[in-house]
C-alpha cells in the first residue's frame, strides 16, 4: 500500500466530510431561508467531494474499506482534517468566518491541484474547484457585507474572525508527509499557498472594514496527524451513531 | 436485433432528470458517450453535474430501466469525472425547455477554471442581466447565490413580481 498517499486522500476527504457535517448542522435552523439552503448545498456538495476523495483513499488502501467505511468506522484519532473545520458552529458570524478562512484555502489548493501527477486527484480537484468557487463567492460576499454592516454586525464579524485565527494557519504547516507527497509532484508544499491567501484575505478584510489578525500569531496544530480538539468526538458520535448501533444498516 | 448507437441515443432522451423533469439527461448533457456493444449490450458513459448529486443513483437506475425495456442485456453505466460537467453542455432545445419550465437557463458561458478564484471575475460575471422566465423582463434581481438545488440560484423578477430559479453558469 502507498502509505503516504492514503494518509494524503484522508486529509482531503476527513476536510470536506468535517464541515459537510457541520455545515448541516444548520439544515432547519438558518438565520433566513435562503441561507438555509445555501448551507445545505454547500454541505450536499462537500459530502459529494469527500466520496470523491475517500473513495479513492480506499482503493490505494486496498483493504476493501470503501468511503461509508472510512466515514463511519474510524475513530477520532485517526482523522486527518484541519483543525478549523470541526469547530463549532457559533453564531452565524462564526460559521461565516470559518467558511471564508477554508473556501480561499481551498479554492487555492485545489486549483494548485490540477497540476498533480496523480491523474485521479487532478480530475477530482478540477470537478471540486468549480463548486468551490461558488462557496467562496459567497462566503467572500457574506462577510463584505456584514462586516461593512451595522455596528453589531461589523463587531461580531471582528470578533469571530480573531477566535478563529488560531486554526486558520495550520492548512499552511508543512509536515514530513507533505514533503514527501511534495517531491513526488503529487501535490504543492502547504506553505507555498500562504502568501496568495493572506493577500487575498487582506482584501476581502479591507473591503469589509476589518482587521486582519497578525500574520505571525501562534497557530494550533495537529488536525492533520489525528490530534483533535475536544470537538470533533462529540461530531462523530453524531454522525456515525447509525452505522455504530446498526452495523452494516444500508438504505 | 442488434442496436445501433442513434437508438441507444433515442432510449436516453427518454430519461429525464430527477429534479428537473422537463428536460432529458441528454439535453442536460450528462450522457458522455452511448456505443453498442458486440455482446449485444452496451456501454452508457454518464458524468454527475455536481459531486454531490443525489440524482446520479437515481438517473443510472432510470436508464437500465429504459433500455431493458427493450429487452437489452449486458447494459453497464459507467460513471466518469472529467471533463467535469458544464452547463455549455445543455443544449438549445434544453435550453428551451428549461425556460418553458420556469428555470432560467445560463445567461453566459461557463468561466473557465483557472479564473475560478479570482473574485473579481466572478463578481463581474454575475452582473449579466439574466430575463425572466415568465415574462421576460430584465428588471430581476439575485435573492441567493443557492436555489432549491446546488445548480441553480434564486432570483425575483422586479415586474411580474415572481421568484425564479436561475440555472447557473457551471
Amino acid at each position: 500500500m502507498d502509505a503516504d498517499k492514503f494518509h494524503w486522500l484522508l486529509r482531503a476527504g476527513d476536510n470536506a466530510l468535517v464541515l459537510s457535517q457541520r455545515l448541516s448542522e444548520w439544515c432547519g435552523k438558518g438565520p433566513v431561508l435562503e441561507e438555509d439552503m445555501a448551507l445545505t448545498n454547500i454541505a450536499l456538495d462537500l459530502i459529494g467531494q469527500a466520496t470523491l476523495w475517500l473513495s479513492r483513499a480506499g482503493q490505494v488502501e486496498g483493504k476493501g474499506r470503501n468511503e461509508d467505511a472510512l466515514a463511519f468506522l474510524r475513530d477520532g484519532q485517526d482523522f486527518r482534517n484541519l483543525l478549523l473545520v470541526e469547530q463549532p458552529n457559533g453564531d452565524y458570524a462564526d460559521t461565516l468566518m470559518r467558511q471564508l478562512y477554508f473556501d480561499l484555502w481551498h479554492a487555492l489548493w485545489l486549483e494548485s491541484l490540477l497540476q498533480s501527477g496523480d491523474t485521479g486527484i487532478a480530475q477530482i480537484a478540477e470537478k471540486s474547484l468549480k463548486e468551490v468557487a461558488y462557496h467562496l463567492r459567497r462566503s467572500s460576499d457574506l462577510v463584505i457585507r456584514l462586516g461593512d454592516g451595522s455596528d453589531d454586525s461589523h463587531a461580531r464579524m471582528q470578533r469571530a474572525a480573531d477566535a478563529l485565527w488560531m486554526f486558520a494557519g495550520e492548512a499552511f504547516i508543512d509536515d514530513e508527509l507533505d514533503q514527501r507527497i511534495a517531491s513526488r509532484g503529487i501535490a504543492p508544499l502547504p506553505g507555498s499557498l500562504r502568501e496568495r491567501w493572506l493577500t487575498r484575505l487582506e482584501n476581502i478584510f479591507s473591503e469589509a472594514t476589518l482587521t486582519l489578525p497578525s500574520a505571525d500569531a501562534w497557530m494550533q496544530r495537529g488536525g492533520k496527524q489525528g490530534r483533535h480538539t475536544e470537538h470533533l468526538g462529540y461530531l462523530l458520535a453524531e454522525m456515525q451513531f447509525l452505522q455504530r448501533a446498526y452495523p452494516g444498516a444500508q438504505w | 436485433m442488434a442496436i445501433s448507437d442513434g437508438m441507444l441515443w433515442d432510449c436516453l432522451s427518454q430519461v429525464s432528470d430527477p429534479e428537473i423533469p422537463a428536460i432529458s439527461i441528454v439535453d442536460l448533457g450528462i450522457v458522455r458517450a452511448a456505443t453498442a456493444t458486440d455482446d449485444g449490450g452496451c456501454e452508457i458513459v454518464i458524468t454527475p453535474t455536481y459531486s454531490g448529486c443525489p440524482a446520479m443513483h437515481v438517473i443510472e437506475e432510470n436508464i437500465r430501466q429504459v433500455l431493458e425495456a427493450t429487452g437489452m442485456e449486458n447494459i453497464q453505466v459507467r460513471t466518469q469525472l472529467s471533463p467535469p460537467w458544464t452547463t455549455d453542455w445543455i443544449s438549445e432545445s434544453g435550453r428551451d425547455k428549461l425556460r418553458a419550465f420556469g428555470i432560467a437557463p445560463p445567461a453566459h458561458r461557463a468561466l473557465a477554471t483557472a479564473s475560478a478564484i479570482d473574485i473579481s471575475a466572478l463578481t463581474a460575471a454575475d452582473e449579466t442581466e439574466i430575463a425572466c422566465p415568465q415574462c421576460g423582463s430584465l428588471n430581476t434581481r439575485l435573492i441567493s447565490q443557492f436555489g432549491s438545488t446546488a445548480c441553480k440560484a434564486l432570483y425575483r423578477c422586479g415586474d411580474c413580481l415572481e421568484p425564479f430559479d436561475y440555472f447557473k453558469p457551471h
